[in-house]
């Protein structure tokens, strides 16, 4: 496996876009092509942190390479990604009998805090698509928007013509990858389930584009802990019923192992006839088991 | 203390094993359909063949999205050439045209290790063997990807193509029969799938000859 490091002035072989790594260092180096943003267009936080960092733009005795590099830099270090802020957890799903099955719980962690507990992190997409993400929200909600969008447009053409989830999973693999391409990820794992023309889909893509399909799928610890049981368990015929039974084992796993998990869920299907969510609810649990209420007995000098 | 928070790579590993072996007028190309991250299997049923023209095969392991990227591409630039020259490329036009494309991005790599089998203008079976950064060469028989160190020395016994160094060059294409190639690269994965934790599930064999192609699968261990 390669370990790759950004470098500080990085030029792609696709023509002058720079991509800037840590450092700051105004450098020597010549660019062809820079986007500027005008220090107008910056909030007043950034105008305050940029002229603190360099003074003698804002006061406008500095030479124009400088200019650049310092907006290049400033412009790279607060528009990516480069770590998550408010994450939610695995997302599960599975296709049954009539469609697409999908759980997730409604938690936002910031951190190991749970910040947020009613976030919803399944959407429906267009008429024959659902998504469900996993990991940094903000950037799932920028996908919602881009992806309304792109059902936006393609309903304006008008022509009874409509984006199936295959086509709107190609377009999220593609999205993802172009994004980790210009070294600005999108944190996330997303689940994209759908039905069209009878057709089931259910495919899955993280945020590099690593992408495939499969007939049961989990983003993160839900590839450990669920996906086994749902190896043991699936099969093609599984009713509505079952598939939910089967959901909720698997979140019921997740919510005693997976310690940013909550007990606040939802469930959504999509069949032929379209998309429900169901209103948000909680799992049945048990804590009463001697080992959880006594966890050191019999472990000798643990207190 | 020092910070801890979550990092990211643009690269991942995502496994898999392929094969290509030539005949006098055939091409055997085959892979396995595991795709895994680390300790963990993605799904069992990923294919890493992919055909892009009529006597042209790729078979493709590393990062599964710069592996698709790069299918694309493939697959978009034989399509103007077939609008431009109004016929399908050859294996070794495709073979250039892959060593270029890998190379284009040498300073950001296409993560993937190729083998691309076919069938030359002459109808004889032709294996190009791959680095990431585009360096190949043509020969009788290959393996890439993360069971290759495996497999390569077993193929070296079994076909003991003459060396590269002789003089007048010598053909480099196995004597054996189709049926032969095929039991050979069975037998190969099987013996893979026992010691790398990357290859198993499902093996997918591609057959190129004069008649056109044929697959076959077998099923892997998927432990």
């Amino acid at each position: 496996m390669i370990s790759w490091v950004a470098n500080d002035n990085l030029q792609t072989p696709h023509g002058g876009e720079l991509i800037k790594g840590e450092s700051c260092a105004p450098s020597s180096s010549s660019f062809t092509s820079v986007d500027l943003i005008p220090v107008d267009s910056l909030s007043p936080l950034q105008r305050n942190f940029f002229s603190k960092m360099y003074p003698s733009v804002s006061s406008g005795s500095m030479d124009h390479s400088q200019l650049q590099t310092g907006l290049l830099c400033l412009e790279a270090d607060s528009q990516r990604t480069q770590y998550p802020y408010v994450t939610g957890t695995s997302v599960i799903a599975i296709t049954y009998k009539d469609g697409i099955l999908m759980a997730a719980d409604m938690g936002g962690s910031y951190g190991s805090t749970l910040r947020y507990k009613s976030v919803e992190r399944m959407k429906a997409v267009g008429k024959h698509s659902i998504l469900g993400g996993s990991g940094e929200i903000s950037d799932f909600q920028e996908i919602l928007r881009v992806l309304d969008e792109l059902i936006l447009y393609d309903n304006m053409w008008d022509d009874g013509n409509t984006l199936g989830p295959k086509e709107v999973h190609n377009y999220l693999t593609r999205l993802m990858y172009n994004r980790r391409n210009k070294f600005n990820p999108l944190w996330n794992s997303v689940v994209l389930g759908g039905v069209k023309n009878g057709q089931k889909y259910l495919g899955m893509v993280n945020m590099i584009g690593v992408h495939y399909e499969d007939n049961h799928v989990a983003t993160g610890f839900g590839n450990h802990l669920a996906r086994p049981i749902l190896r043991d368990e699936w099969h093609e015929n599984l009713t509505f019923e079952e598939g939910v039974k089967l959901l909720e084992k698997c979140m019921r796993v997740l919510l005693y192992r997976d310690r940013s998990a909550v007990n606040k869920l939802q469930i959504a299907k999509i069949t032929e006839e379209g998309v429900t969510i169901s209103p948000p609810y909680s799992l049945k649990t048990y804590w009463e088991f001697s080992a959880f209420k006594n966890p050191t007995v019999g472990a000798e000098g643990s207190w | 203390m020092t910070k801890h928070q979550a990092n990211w790579s643009p690269y991942d590993f995502n496994g898999g094993t392929c094969v290509a072996i030539a005949g006098a007028d055939y091409c055997v190309i085959a892979a396995d359909t595991r795709m895994s991250t680390g300790y963990s299997i993605l799904t069992r049923d990923y294919s890493k063949i992919c055909k892009l023209a009529d006597k042209c095969v790729m078979a493709s392991s590393g990062f599964q999205a710069d592996v698709r990227a790069l299918q694309k591409l493939l697959e978009a630039r034989h399509l103007t050439y077939q609008h431009q020259h109004n016929k399908q490329m050859t294996c070794p036009a495709m073979a250039q045209l892959l060593s270029n494309t890998l190379y284009y991005k040498r300073f950001f790599p296409y993560y993937s290790f190729n083998v691309l089998g076919g069938l030359d203008d002459k109808g004889k079976g032709c294996v190009f063997t791959y680095d990431a950064v585009g360096s190949y060469e043509r020969v009788g028989y290959s393996s890439q990807g993360s069971g290759a160190k495996l497999i390569m020395p077993f193929l070296d016994n079994q076909l003991k193509s003459p060396s590269p160094l002789l003089l007048p060059a010598q053909d480099a294409v196995t004597p054996l029969t189709e049926a032969e190639a095929v039991d050979l690269v069975k037998t190969a994965f099987a013996s893979a799938t026992e010691r790398d934790i990357y290859t198993g599930d499902k093996l997918e064999i591609v057959v190129l000859n004069a008649e056109g192609d044929r697959r076959e699968y077998m099923n892997l261990r998927k432990d």
